[in-house]
């Protein structure tokens, strides 16, 4: 086991190292000079050069990208073009408020796309499945910013029920600002769940074992649950890996319509002043988060599917 | 017809496909609704065309600013926009900005990623472990992300939007082709190629991809979807198709400064996204049925 997840940690490593160099090298292409945009528009040639020097912009792209590297070890990940603040600062300030919006919509996710996803399953081509095929379908096709709009609609203009922009302070307030965007996040990736779950479970429904399990007398809960679901797991926790993705991207829409102040808006802020190093910053970090949570995943797979266990068990 | 009901006589892979497609009455739906957006893009090109823009000046981008944001009438039945453009053209003139941007993405991206995974699939070793590396990298950075980095490095425009969108795709498509041509690749038929001396491109082109088509069909339906959708996100973001463009993603972003006044503008171009991607998400779910030679009657 330790083995598997030494293999996965160091796999991790040209990964992120590819991740950050092609990030990188787009960002690279960027059109305009920085040192003007530092400096402003009545800057001297002398002085823009000077600027130009001390940011490195003159050494050639792999240099700078083996400098970045270096610095983003240290935790320094360069200035704000802007406002000369640094990158690591923003990005370390804003990430934890990403994190608990994708971990909140991830649960939306999970707690609305699973239980469908069975209930569906047992009750295949009967009108429940049908609707609720129907409607993560539906999930699945809708624009999450869209859908966004039309819940700030309804539960914030109309009802009141809950606020519409910003991040609450103190616990309550932030459980309540955190209610529509977490829901909006996470309603595609149910639909998606909730498909997966279904097909996965249709899979191992009508196995022998599932029969043999009824007939020794074990009451269908823990058929559903222990003998079904977790042999259905596997595809299941790929589909919720591969939405984690889906939500980091997508994390920068729900944060544009909410004003949920986290990596992805701020990314966005800074595309439209083309400060490039805070850009680079948020899709480094996200990127990696990405790549993480993925290698969890794969851990996770480990755990819950005995036949990769035993793989690495006979000291191979 | 007649061959139809017996069934005796010989069809092909793809007509035995469509017979199942057929019979599938939601894809059916998904179909019809996509063919009808299709010629409503090409209608709008022809009036484009044969007004000399003139229709487009007068009347979809026309302001009547009396009735800014008022709600759906008889004479504009999805209402009008906050300069008073009538919603209505504005949707149906945005059709072909997401059909065009997102088919064109979903095909180059088609193309690059197709040769990059045939060509891995088909060699092996040095070559497909450097390909294929390079992909899982790519597929490590989120798609809207990464779309995100390209077109803030190159700047909002339809192009770039459309490079960023066919790169974000790529690594998806490179992936399939690549799975399709390794289970096609060492059956007899190639052989038999190789043997009457086809040379490596020929075999590729003519022989593994034809035959490795029905995964990479449904992957771009599914993959059209998705273009469409990051296609309306971006432009909402303020970085893809700008307004006056009619574009429903850009409508909506328009629409959001008047959430509290007027409800029209904020679901109806949202509805028209909402179907599109829901059409082709039948329309791929009836293809995977119909082309899945497991589930053959």
């Amino acid at each position: 086991m330790h083995k598997y997840i030494l293999k996965r940690l160091l796999m991790l490593i040209p990964v992120i190292l590819g991740v950050t160099f092609i990030v990188f090298f787009i960002l690279n292409l960027s059109p305009g000079d920085p040192a003007a945009m530092i400096l402003g528009e009545q800057a001297t040639a002398e002085a823009l050069e000077m600027k130009r020097e001390e940011l490195g912009l003159n050494d050639p792209l792999l240099v700078r990208y083996f400098n970045y590297m270096k610095d983003l070890l240290r935790g320094d990940m360069g200035v704000s073009y802007r406002n000369s603040i640094s990158v690591w600062d923003q990005v370390i300030d804003r990430f934890p408020n990403t994190v608990v919006l994708a971990i909140a919509g991830i649960l939306v996710a999970l707690l609305i796309g699973i239980p469908l996803g069975i209930l569906s399953a047992k009750k295949q081509n009967t009108v429940i499945d049908n609707i609720s095929m129907v409607l993560s379908l539906i999930g699945v096709s809708m624009p999450n910013f869209w859908f966004g709009l039309l819940v700030v609609m309804l539960f914030a203009l109309k009802l009141g029920w809950l606020p519409s922009q910003g991040m609450g302070e103190g616990f309550v307030p932030l459980l309540q600002s955190l209610v529509l965007p977490a829901l909006t996040l996470g309603t595609g990736s149910a639909g998606t769940i909730a498909r997966m779950t279904r097909s996965s479970m249709l899979e191992v429904i009508r196995q022998d074992y599932i029969s043999t399990a009824r007939s020794k007398g074990v009451d269908e809960r823990t058929v559903t649950y222990q003998h079904m679901l977790r042999n259905a797991l596997i595809p299941i926790i790929t589909a919720v890996g591969l939405q984690f993705g889906t939500l980091l991207g997508g994390a920068m829409l729900t944060e544009t319509v909410f004003s949920w102040p986290g990596l992805g808006r701020l990314m966005v802020e800074n595309i439209k002043s083309k400060d490039i190093p805070m850009v680079l910053g948020c899709v480094v970090f996200l990127a990696t988060m990405f790549t993480i949570v993925n290698l969890v995943v794969d851990i996770i797979y480990a755990f819950v599917d005995p036949r990769i266990k035993s793989l690495y068990k006979k000291g191979r | 017809m007649k061959a139809e009901k017996t069934g005796k006589q010989q069809r092909s892979l793809w007509q035995e496909a469509w017979r199942r497609f057929k019979k599938n009455k939601s894809a059916m739906i998904g179909l019809a609704f996509f063919a009808a957006l299709i010629v409503i893009a090409i209608a709008t090109l022809v009036i484009d065309f044969a007004t000399g823009n003139e229709f487009y000046q007068n009347y979809v981008i026309n302001q009547d600013l009396t009735s800014r944001l008022k709600g759906p009438s008889m004479e504009h039945i999805f209402g009008q926009d906050e300069f008073g453009r009538d919603m209505l053209l504005r949707m149906i003139w945005a059709v072909r900005y997401s059909l065009f941007m997102g088919s064109m993405s979903i095909i180059i991206s088609l193309i690059v990623g197709g040769i990059l995974g045939a060509v891995s699939g088909y060699y092996g070793k040095a070559v497909d472990g450097v390909i294929m590396r390079c992909m899982d990298i790519l597929l490590a950075i989120p798609s809207m992300l990464l779309a995100t980095a390209i077109v803030a490095a190159l700047g909002t425009s339809l192009v770039n939007v459309l490079i960023a969108i066919a790169i974000s795709y790529v690594p998806t498509f490179a992936r399939t082709v690549r799975a399709s041509v390794l289970t096609v690749k060492d059956q007899e038929f190639i052989d038999a190629a190789r043997a009457i001396g086809c040379h490596d491109g020929e075999i590729i082109f003519k022989y593994i991809i034809p035959n490795a088509m029905a995964p990479i069909i449904v992957q771009a339906t599914v993959g059209l979807a998705g273009a469409i959708l990051s296609i309306a996100g971006l432009s909402f973001l303020g970085l893809g198709i700008q307004p006056p463009t009619p574009e429903w993603g850009a409508m909506l972003s328009n629409a959001r400064t008047y959430i509290r006044d007027a409800w029209h503008v904020t679901v109806i171009p949202g509805l028209g996204i909402m179907l599109t991607i829901l059409a082709l998400n039948l329309m791929g779910d009836g293809l995977r049925d119909a082309l899945d030679p497991r589930l053959k009657d």
